[in-house]
């Protein structure tokens, strides 16, 4: 258990000097770098990489092994603990973590982590008994949570046990926000969906469904103990200016309103030719879902180059194999009609150039503009909050660009009892950010009620133990598997094209989940090193596959790094340093391409190394009973 | 229990001039105990092959029997190699480097191998100066057997079990310069930088060149009170020098003062730099090496580093006169005259 509080680790920072004799018996005083310390939460939790660049901080390895152990309740269960979501998050996550998977620095593809996700959520068998139930005795507050997304939700899930009154708004008849009005539902069924939002409003929440909450001051009136705002970045950018905009305004659309309206039925038909302007995941979510509804020729056009597209690479492959052609560096110009009647658009094609600050702008190369034939068209073209029903008289500040001043640390506004999380606090993000901003908000909620400080927010929940089971055994499968990525199949396209209720993606069954889970590296296992024990045999430094290890002498970071058997240039990763050894040389291992392997530790004569799984549960409001955290 | 190594290797990894990493010298995973000295010196040999550029098909590896002799298997996985019979490695070394002077040898032996059983072998090899790098993995025990005092324990030294050896120690090192080794040198396996660059020396000398590296054995004779244990050793080292091995495109940045530095021009105008640590003594006298190493054992100390070379020696080839290219670049012809030419040369004895 961890005492010291989370701090910035920066190794640069904590120079020390040292004597050193020089070959021509000269002693010189140089600058080296401090020993680390491992006690800090902080450490170690940098080395799960997956795990550190999660919002939520998921412990990914965790509920990989215990994917891979077919303990999928588990596995939902360290999920659901973490992200609430997981079967959504299983299907339709930004994956922040796999651009960060140790794999993908010394293979070429990164651990499925997302689908592995899936794989649990897919597999798990009942879950409701595990979950905390809401409190017998009520605390006597009442929170009121405005707009019934992923950051609500998660404040309400944190809540709800403690024993707080919870009363959840949203203008829809179904809670779930933009991963209900959004996502389309051959990406995201919407009985997982329902399952996971049930789970929350089924521990006593009070909803306020098909409620537009138009004032803030009227909801202040209502003397909730505190406010949450969670309300999402519901307005979608529009081009009023272009010219021809308003002359066919039934057939141009705005991307997340129109995916709203064939999510709630509202809507079940396209024309047959469709422009989808932008270039993000919402363009690719619009452009899929009107080839399901009768778009026969359907384009996506973006102004920018299709390598700097802001959708996720996996969700263009996805449009594309639905045959929908992506037109990059085409800068829209105007809206072509006729008589009333939309005829298509005409673009400006341009290309991209870079000032020396690596600037983009996008210059036109001279050819004659482009006409697209078009029906409808849908602008998916980035979104904006909007606080129209916020009284700007009520001691809330806004910034210059109408944002609620909000503290990143505590997400409270600048009236006291007023919260914002998700898209509302800093701008569109996406699901995994509002769960995290939801538990941090949860944490300053609870802290507030109760009349305690907001800076002063527990310390994380750590364990670190030793895997050693016996010589060469450890409690983790600790063999490195080399085999590739497993791609996750998909149905027909014929069927999924003509029912947009239809799932795209199966899923990895069972087998092939186990092993994509074997490609998983352990992260979390650390190589613990103990400097009293070791005797300098230099075993670990041979047999350490990936050269990570050297014994030399201390010295000043930038140097010492490119000193080491390899060099080791990627300093987003630390240098585990030991205390000066006999010879008066220090351990320097570097973290960026260590595979956990335990090669080290099973090779070390004294136990110098052990393997060590680290737990790290992020701050919540909270606990799980019976949680493996 | 893993013993499996992943083929992942660091991304980042140097290349040598062949464009070959590390990896491209490295053997099979080793089986030896964790913390074997022996471990380590198979790292050294990895580390100079790779920083010298050999190309690994052209060293040939040749052992005896022993924890040492099993070692060629754990580098230069793309050598030549031959497991020969229990002392008896340098006689196959001896006619490999006949029939193949192009070739660079390992002879990779132990204490037992070549201060017991092989110690004929051992001395006939070094009077006949192969070309060939000899490291003896001198641990003081027969580690495959449990840990008995071999010939090379020092009187006094406590085994594992208590028991005190009752017998004087043979001293490869100062045997080897006795008898005329060309390049005699002693190390310890946990001092890969004194290791490397003698490696590296012993691989340009072209002639005998004998390094004699303490390698404690972890399991039978890593014990308080035995002098061949890491602590021990660490503790009575002496350098006679610290050591640069300038390869001949290098330029020399290391500058020591006048008179404590020695340089030691190799034939192929590769250099050792020496920067002296022992006094009286010059490693190209045979007499001043012989002292320092006595000195050093009056005093109850191990005397680490190059000890002795002699560049002028004439290896074995030099000396019989034999072709100047490997047999196998020889044509048949050449090499098998036929019946006629045996007649004829039959008859020149008559």
């Amino acid at each position: 258990m961890s005492q010291s509080r989370p701090g910035p680790k920066n190794n640069l920072a904590n120079l020390n000097s040292q004597s050193i004799l020089t070959p021509d018996f000269n002693t010189i005083k140089i600058q080296t770098l401090e020993a680390t310390n491992i006690k800090d939460p902080e450490y170690f939790h940098k080395v799960v990489d997956c795990q550190y660049a999660c919002p939520a901080h998921t412990p990914v390895p965790e509920y990989i092994r215990l994917i891979a152990a077919e303990r999928y309740t588990e596995a939902y269960m360290v999920n659901w603990e973490s992200n609430v979501f997981p079967g959504v998050l299983g299907r339709t996550c930004d994956r922040p973590c796999e651009p960060a998977c140790r794999r993908g620095r010394v293979e070429e593809e990164p651990v499925a982590i997302c689908r592995l996700k899936r794989v649990a959520a897919d597999n798990k068998g009942e879950v409701k008994h595990l979950m905390p139930r809401p409190a017998e005795h009520k605390n006597g507050k009442r929170i009121a949570l405005i707009g019934g997304g992923p950051a609500s939700l998660t404040v309400a899930r944190d809540l709800a046990p403690l024993g707080y009154e919870i009363h959840l708004y949203d203008e829809q008849e179904l809670g779930g926000g933009m991963m209900r009005s959004q996502i389309p539902a051959f990406r995201l069924p919407e009985e997982v969906l329902n399952e996971e939002v049930n789970f929350i409003l089924d521990m006593g929440i009070h909803t306020h469904l098909k409620t537009y909450v138009s004032s803030m001051k009227e909801m202040l009136e209502k003397d909730y103990d505190a406010i949450f705002v969670g309300t999402g970045a519901p307005r979608g950018r529009d081009l009023p200016d272009l010219p021809g905009r308003w002359d066919a305004p039934e057939s141009v659309h705005i991307g997340i309103e129109w995916l709203a309206s064939v999510a709630f039925e509202h809507l079940n038909k396209i024309g047959k030719k469709v422009i989808v302007l932008g270039g993000g995941n919402t363009a690719m979510d619009c452009c899929r879902t009107a080839r399901r509804l009768g778009g026969t020729d359907v384009k996506v056009v973006v102004r920018s180059p299709f390598s700097e597209m802001k959708a996720s690479p996996w969700e263009k492959e996805d449009a594309m194999h639905e045959d929908i052609p992506i037109l990059d560096c085409h800068v829209p110009k105007s809206f072509v009609t006729e008589n009333g009647v939309l005829k298509g658009m005409m673009f400006e094609k341009v290309h991209a150039v870079y000032d020396e600050k690596g600037r983009r702008s996008l210059v036109p190369i001279g050819e004659p503009d482009v006409f697209i034939e078009a029906d409808e068209v849908l602008m998916a073209i980035g979104q904006e909050n909007s606080f129209p029903w916020i009284e700007r008289d009520l001691g809330l500040e806004f910034d210059k660009w109408e944002m609620p001043t909000v503290d990143p640390v505590t997400f409270q506004s600048t009236l006291e009892k007023v919260f914002f999380g998700g898209d509302s606090a800093f701008g569109p993000k996406n699901v995994i950010t509002a769960v995290a901003h939801g538990h941090q908000a949860a944490v300053s909620i609870d802290l507030y009620c109760r009349g305690e400080s907001l800076q002063k927010r527990p310390d994380p929940m750590t364990n670190l133990v030793s895997q050693k089971m016996g010589i060469h055994e450890w409690s983790y499968d600790s063999a490195v598997v080399e085999d590739v990525r497993y791609v996750v199949p998909q149905a027909d396209k014929r069927a999924t094209l003509s029912n947009r209720k239809m799932e795209v993606e199966l899923g990895f069954s069972q087998g092939i989940g186990f092993k994509e889970a074997q490609r998983c590296l352990n992260c979390d296992v650390q190589t613990v090193f103990n400097t009293s024990r070791c005797i300098e045999c230099d075993a670990c430094m041979d047999i350490c596959p990936t050269s990570c290890i050297t014994f030399t002498t201390n010295g000043p970071e930038e140097e010492l790094r490119m000193r080491l058997i390899a060099p080791a240039p990627n300093t987003d990763q630390d240098l585990y340093v030991s205390d000066l050894l006999k010879t008066g040389r220090v351990m320097v291992k570097d973290e960026d391409v260590c595979l956990h392997c335990g090669l080290c530790a099973e090779r070390c004569p004294t136990a110098a190394w052990d393997m060590q799984q680290y737990l790290y549960s992020v701050t919540k409001a909270c606990k799980l009973p019976g949680a493996v955290l | 229990m893993t013993y499996v190594r992943p083929t992942f290797r660091n991304p980042h990894l140097p290349t040598n001039e062949l464009g070959y990493t590390q990896k491209d010298y490295e053997g099979a995973l080793s089986t030896l105990c964790a913390g074997c000295g022996h471990d380590s010196i198979s790292g050294a040999i990895v580390q100079a092959c790779y920083e010298l550029a050999i190309e690994p098909h052209r060293v040939a590896k040749l052992s005896g029997i022993g924890c040492s002799s099993k070692t060629p298997a754990y580098f230069l996985s793309n050598s030549h190699g031959f497991n020969s019979v229990h002392g008896r490695m340098p006689s196959v070394a001896t006619g490999a480097y006949l029939a193949n002077r192009d070739l660079v040898y390992f002879g990779v032996s132990g204490d037992g191998d070549s201060a017991s059983i092989g110690m004929g072998q051992f001395v006939h090899a070094i009077r006949r100066n192969l070309n060939i790098v000899y490291v003896v993995m001198n641990n003081g025990c027969y580690g495959l057997t449990k840990g008995q005092d071999s010939a090379t324990a020092d009187a006094g030294s406590k085994s594992k079990a208590g028991h005190v050896n009752l017998f004087q120690a043979i001293d490869l090192a100062g045997l080897a310069l006795e008898l005329g080794a060309s390049f005699v040198a002693r190390s310890f396996s946990g001092d890969k930088t004194q290791l490397i660059p003698l490696l590296k020396a012993a691989l340009a000398h072209p002639g005998f060149a004998f390094i004699d590296v303490i390698s404690p054995c972890v399991t039978f004779n890593n014990n308080v009170g035995s002098t061949k244990s890491y602590d021990y050793v660490r503790e009575h080292m002496e350098a006679t020098a610290t050591m640069d091995f300038v390869p001949i495109k290098e330029a020399i940045t290391t500058q020591y003062d006048a008179g404590s530095s020695k340089d030691i021009t190799l034939h192929d105008d590769s250099m050792i730099r020496l920067h002296k640590l022992a006094t009286d003594w010059d490693p190209q006298d045979r007499q001043s090496a012989m002292n320092a190493i006595h000195h050093a054992r009056a005093k109850g100390e191990i005397l680490t580093g190059l000890i002795y070379i002699d560049e002028g020696l004439q290896d074995l080839h030099e000396v019989i006169q034999t072709a100047k290219q490997p047999l196998n670049a020889i044509g048949k012809e050449v090499l098998c005259p036929g019946s006629k030419a045996l007649e004829t040369l039959n008859e020149g004895f008559r």
